[in-house]
């Protein structure tokens, strides 16, 4: 395994970690709460 | 030439599929409302306002600036981890072939005008979209984020996408009175922008993704680590430059930060060095040779 393949797969754990971490604390949720409303801000209108 | 015109009509195809993809709500743009089911959950990897009547899921930049506005209370795990999935996965294939915006740019670039080429200026100027990343997608959430103000600041002041399929598009529609009489200074600066950048398009190629996009300064970051992509045999390489000639982006090289991975450069290379691969997996080049080329 060369030293890229390393990185890469080190930072491939690193994101499913962070992402199953994610799910855990609520970042999914707020994800989710957001993107179903629609948010005059982002659009420019508030 | 039959072989060259093949391919970009294969891309061409991959963006329409996930533009509509992206946007698959089809019943929201008649309605004039956005869809609030469960798959909105996942960020989808390119530009595509939530906004948007017909999205099916969450924008991966604006959801980015959300967490990191509350980031104060919850640590931003679960979209910088999909980011860099997708950024490990796709990196800036995401650019070439997975990004709406990135498909209306170049369909506005088709428009016969006089074009402007690429040049060590535009090359300086395609740093500053690093700059906006830092402050407008990063640096503001971050500090109001400290005063408990939400301000996904990229949204805000700049995204052409957020205005044009967010809010022209619900403006657009009989139903929206109530958006319609927030309509203010900031929308219309925003709009402005947007009509701007999308003139800019039709002159210079991608001109919104290479100078200003932050989506695609943080996938670029992982450029040379994606599984996904066009690579050089060096073996085969011996420096002609014709790759570098042909492509309309500002790289430096095949595959580097700039490099959306379009393969305009597979067809002119004079050794058959770039193939377009998914690790070690051929899926376009050399070793497939014409009749098996897939991309």
């Amino acid at each position: 395994m060369t030293r890229k393949q390393a990185l890469w797969a080190a930072l491939f754990c690193g994101a499913l970690a962070l992402i199953v971490l994610g799910v855990l604390n609520g970042g999914a949720r707020d994800v989710l709460a957001k993107a179903i409303k629609i948010c005059s801000e982002c659009i420019g209108l508030g | 030439m039959a072989e060259r015109g093949k391919r970009p009509m294969t891309r061409r195809l991959i963006q329409l599929y996930s533009a509509l993809l992206y946007n698959a709500h089809l019943k929201g743009f008649a309605e004039g409302q956005i869809y609030t089911g469960p798959l909105k959950n996942v960020c989808v990897p390119g530009l595509n306002c939530y906004s948007c009547p017909g999205a099916v899921g969450a924008c991966p930049l604006g959801s980015l600036q959300n967490a990191v506005a509350a980031s104060a209370d919850r640590p931003a795990f679960y979209v910088v981890g999909l980011l860099l999935l997708f950024g490990l996965l796709l990196g800036r294939v995401i650019c070439g072939f997975l990004c709406p915006f990135g498909l209306l740019q170049e369909l506005l670039h088709k428009i016969p005008t006089r074009k402007v080429k690429k040049s060590p200026l535009t090359r300086k100027l395609s740093w500053a979209k690093y700059g906006i990343l830092l402050v407008f997608a990063l640096a503001i959430p971050a500090w109001f984020a400290l005063r408990k103000l939400p301000l996904p600041g990229f949204c805000k002041f700049i995204c052409p996408a957020g205005t044009l399929e967010g809010a022209v598009m619900l403006l657009l529609h009989p139903a929206n009175d109530t958006l319609r009489a927030m309509t203010g200074g900031l929308f219309w600066w925003k709009f402005s922008l947007m009509l701007l950048i999308l003139t800019a398009c039709v002159f210079v190629f991608r001109a919104f993704c290479r100078f200003l996009c932050p989506l695609g300064a943080l996938y670029s970051l992982l450029s040379r680590l994606a599984l996904l992509g066009v690579k050089v045999d060096g073996e085969r390489c011996v420096d002609c430059g014709a790759c570098l000639r042909v492509c309309p982006m500002d790289i430096r090289s095949v595959g580097d930060r700039e490099c959306v991975h379009c393969g305009t450069c597979i067809d002119v290379c004079p050794t058959r060095a770039i193939s377009f691969r998914a690790g070690k997996i051929v899926l376009r080049g050399p070793e497939l040779g014409k009749g098996r080329e897939r991309l």
